[in-house]
This record gives structure tokens, C-alpha cells and sequence, in this order.
């Protein structure tokens, strides 16, 4: 199954670290808060985006598993 | 249709006035013996969500989300949910909820009570804003004459842009403060009190009546293919008659203004869909929710005020009015009010900016808040090019800024 960011932004507080982990797929807006990439993550990128994950000090990164939401968008 | 009364089913109504076919000249509320001679009883709720589902229904509350989807989703889950009318209608610039809600009161209730027997729901709870003390005040009594076999509640919502969130809703209604929350969970499967919830847009619910009693053919009598029915329209601006308007979906923008006694004076522009709206000059669009509707928030801009003023005044309110939760809304929106008010004042051209920050911050919030005040902006960059040019160059405007797009209610 493919993988994919998800960032809760309400838990976000734009410390930063997960674009320096995660350069390939995570930027930072003009404020400092991290703009994610939705594209899937190809296994060969999965490692760094764990590491983005566990580094994040608000806990607002997580890794999930893709997934459609049915009945809304 | 599954159950008959012994009194006689109404005729459908026929025009573009379905839900304000009732309302009374001397704006009172209509009430349920007047309400029941207009409409005929209500008919029962087996079969509805099909029938929803068939009359191609969208959500009027600005989502456009199709409430046939809506209710199959909620009516799937294993517990029992709970049924909410979103009344709040936090935007400045709309007031159709609060006329359906003051004048024919008991269709929205119908529609609520329909919706919620199909989904399985005991308790109904309506949602109006707290300063909406007419509406309170009707609501109460409409409520005390009927005899339903469901628990309704009226709740009062903090008046705010943001607060009629389907999120922020169902947070305010569980002590909470009315700010959005992260989606997934949606509403429909772990909303008011970790239950599936049901909320919809009183518009909406009161299209659902009429679905119940005259079936989604008639519905779909008027409108368009992909955009059937009618949509109430709050028409402010350089009009004659500014006012809620029932117009079919596909109805060109012109002839909403032609049903509202034309131009008062000389328009510039519209803003069609309201502040998370855009923008356009062309008088024959067709107003869908495609074609960016939204809640039905239309207003007419004179070409005697200053649209740059203007649409800075309204990108401040909208920055001051985020929930503050997102970091790219809380500081974004106010960059974007304040490169807006630069240009406005002629004084610094921030445009390369604007047109980048309007690009970072949508999609980044909890909720549509930035994504809405980001294509607000975008769209008046657009539309008033000619205009920011003339600022900048002579640094100053032919016009002030009249106040036509108001900032908060009444």
C-alpha cells in the first residue's frame, strides 16, 4: 500500500524540522510552516519520511497509509 | 409516496418560487395550519434518501456537497446520529437562511424532521447564530406547534465567520470553542458527542421537504441537467430592490439583477459566492455552483466606490476573522489583507508577493477558511488590474471606499 504525509496543521507550530529531514517532499512556506508534498512516498524515500515523522515535536506529522474517504470531500 | 393523510396533498408549486412560495406580504412567520394548507402533511421518510439522491440536490450552505451522498453516508453508520441545522449563516453579506428561517419556518423544521427520520436520528438540533434574536424568538414558537415524535433543540452558536463549520459547529454545540477541527474524522461518522452527525444547511433541509412531498421530477423541472432546482440568492449592492431572490440554477446574472429592479446605478463588477467567492464582469454568467455560486451570496459593486479598498477591507475582516489555529491562515491572511491595503494606498506594489502567498496558503488549513479568502484575493488582483495600476501610479483613487461590502452583520 502506498504511503503518504499527512500534517495536522492545527497541531503544527512551524518548528521547521521536517523540511530538513524531509527536503524531497517537505518545504516551507514564507512563515515557516511546512507545505507537504501529497504525492505517495516511493519506498526508497520511507526512511526519511519516518524520521521526519518522529522528529516532529508537536506530534502533528503522522505516516498513513493511502485511503479514499467516502462521502465527503 | 409512502404514507397519505387524510387531507388532500397540495399542488406542487409551479414557479421559481418553490420555498419562498409561501412567504406572506407582511413578513410575519407563516404558521403550521397556513403552512400545512400551502404544502400538503409531510410525507414519510422511507424512500427519501433515494429520492434526495435522485433530484440531484447539492448542499446550499456552500460546499455543494450532494446531500443524497450525505445522508446514505450518515444513515450506514452503526450508531444512532444526530441531526443538525446549520442556521448560523456567519457570512456579512448572506441573510437567506435567516429569511427561511423568520418567514416559513416550518419548512426548514419539516425538512430537518424528514432528514432525520431517514437517517435514524431522535434528536434534532437547530443552529442559529447568537445574534439572530428574531429568528430565536420564531423558531421557539414554530417549534411549540408542532407535535413530532423527536427531541428538537435550539442551540445558540458564537457569531463568527468561521463558526457555521460543519466542525466548528458540532465543536460549539459540545461546550467547545467554535473553532474547526482536523478532518478525518468527518461529521458524518464521528461528530456531536463521538456520534455520526447530520449537518446540514437550513436551505437545504427545506428543499428536502418539498423533494418529500412533490418527488425529484418536479425537482428537476427547473435549473440545469448537473445544477437542478432553485437557489435563494442574497442580492446586495448597486441594485434597486437589494433582497433575497429564488432564482432556477442557470439563471444568468443579469437576470437576477433585472428581478431586483435593475441597477440603482452605474456597476463595475459582481462578486458572485460571496468573501470566499470571485469576482467578474460578465453580466450573462450563469449562476451554478459551478460557477462558483456558493451560499448564494451575490452583491453588485458601483463603479463609484473603491473596489481596492474595498476588497482590502474585506481581506482584513477575513484575516481577523480566522479561527487562528493554522499557522498559514493566522499569518497568511493578515500578510495578504496587508499587501492588499499597501496597494490600495498606492503606496508599495506587493503584487509578486500577493499572487505567492495566496498560492501557499490555500488548501493549508483545517478547514476552506484560507482556501476561500486565498481565491477572494486572487480574484480581485485579477479583476481590478487596471485599477491597481491607477493607484499606484497616481497614488491615490477617484473613489472612497462607500462600504459596500459589508464587514459584519445586520
Amino acid at each position: 500500500m502506498s504511503k503518504l504525509l499527512r500534517l495536522d496543521p492545527i497541531a503544527c507550530d512551524g518548528h521547521g524540522l521536517c523540511a530538513e529531514l524531509f527536503p524531497e517532499r517537505i518545504r516551507l512556506d514564507d512563515w515557516g510552516f511546512p507545505i507537504v508534498d501529497q504525492r505517495s512516498i516511493p519506498p526508497a524515500l520511507e526512511e526519511h519520511a519516518r524520521r521526519a515523522v518522529a522528529d516532529c515535536p508537536k506530534i502533528a506529522l503522522r505516516l498513513v497509509t493511502a485511503r479514499t474517504v467516502p462521502g465527503e470531500r | 409516496m409512502t404514507t397519505r393523510t387524510t387531507a388532500a396533498p397540495a399542488e406542487a408549486p409551479h414557479g421559481v418560487a418553490r420555498l419562498l412560495a409561501g412567504m406572506r406580504d407582511d413578513g410575519r412567520p407563516v404558521g403550521l395550519q397556513e403552512h400545512l394548507g400551502l404544502h400538503g402533511p409531510l410525507v414519510g421518510g422511507s424512500g427519501l434518501i433515494e429520492r434526495v439522491t435522485a433530484s440531484g440536490l447539492r448542499g446550499r450552505g456552500g460546499g455543494g456537497f450532494p446531500t443524497g451522498t450525505k445522508l446514505r453516508a450518515v444513515a450506514d453508520q452503526r450508531k444512532r446520529p444526530f441531526t443538525v441545522v446549520n442556521g448560523t449563516e456567519g457570512e456579512p453579506a448572506s441573510r437567506k437562511d435567516k429569511a427561511l428561517l423568520r418567514t416559513v419556518p416550518h419548512l426548514v423544521l419539516d425538512g430537518a424532521l424528514t432528514a432525520a427520520t431517514a437517517v435514524g436520528s431522535r434528536e434534532i438540533i437547530i443552529c442559529i447564530a447568537r445574534s439572530a434574536a428574531r429568528e430565536r424568538a420564531v423558531l421557539a414558537a414554530a417549534l411549540a406547534e408542532r407535535r413530532d415524535k423527536v427531541h428538537w433543540r435550539l442551540a445558540s452558536i458564537p457569531d463568527g465567520f468561521v463558526s457555521g463549520e460543519e466542525t466548528a459547529l458540532l465543536s460549539a454545540l459540545g461546550g467547545r470553542a467554535a473553532k474547526p477541527t482536523v478532518k478525518p474524522p468527518y461529521p458524518f461518522e464521528r461528530g456531536l458527542d463521538n456520534a455520526p452527525s447530520l449537518v446540514q444547511n437550513a436551505e437545504t433541509l427545506a428543499h428536502v421537504a418539498l423533494i418529500a412531498r412533490h418527488g425529484p421530477g418536479w425537482f428537476r423541472s427547473l435549473g440545469t441537467e448537473t445544477e437542478p432546482g432553485t437557489a435563494l440568492v442574497s442580492l446586495s449592492g448597486a441594485v434597486r430592490r437589494p433582497g433575497v431572490y429564488e432564482i432556477e440554477l442557470g439563471t444568468p446574472l443579469q437576470g437576477l439583477i433585472a428581478q431586483a429592479g435593475g441597477p440603482s446605478e452605474q456597476i463595475d463588477a459582481y462578486l458572485v459566492g460571496g468573501y470566499f467567492g470571485g469576482w467578474t464582469r460578465e453580466a450573462d454568467l450563469r449562476l451554478t455552483a459551478s460557477s462558483g455560486l456558493g451560499a448564494g451570496v451575490v452583491v453588485a459593486l458601483p463603479t463609484a466606490t473603491c473596489a481596492l479598498a474595498e476588497t482590502a477591507r474585506i481581506a482584513r475582516y477575513l484575516a481577523n476573522e480566522s479561527a487562528g489555529q493554522c499557522g498559514p491562515c493566522a499569518r497568511g491572511l493578515a500578510a495578504l489583507a496587508g499587501g492588499l491595503e499597501q496597494l490600495a494606498s498606492g503606496k508599495y506594489d506587493d503584487r509578486s508577493r500577493l499572487a505567492r502567498w495566496a498560492q501557499q496558503v490555500a488548501g493549508r488549513g483545517a478547514c476552506h477558511h484560507p482556501d476561500g479568502a486565498a481565491r477572494f484575493v486572487t480574484s480581485a488582483l485579477a479583476t481590478f488590474a487596471a485599477e491597481t495600476d491607477t493607484h499606484l501610479k497616481h497614488r491615490r483613487c477617484r473613489h472612497r471606499d462607500r462600504g459596500v461590502l459589508r464587514a459584519a452583520g445586520a
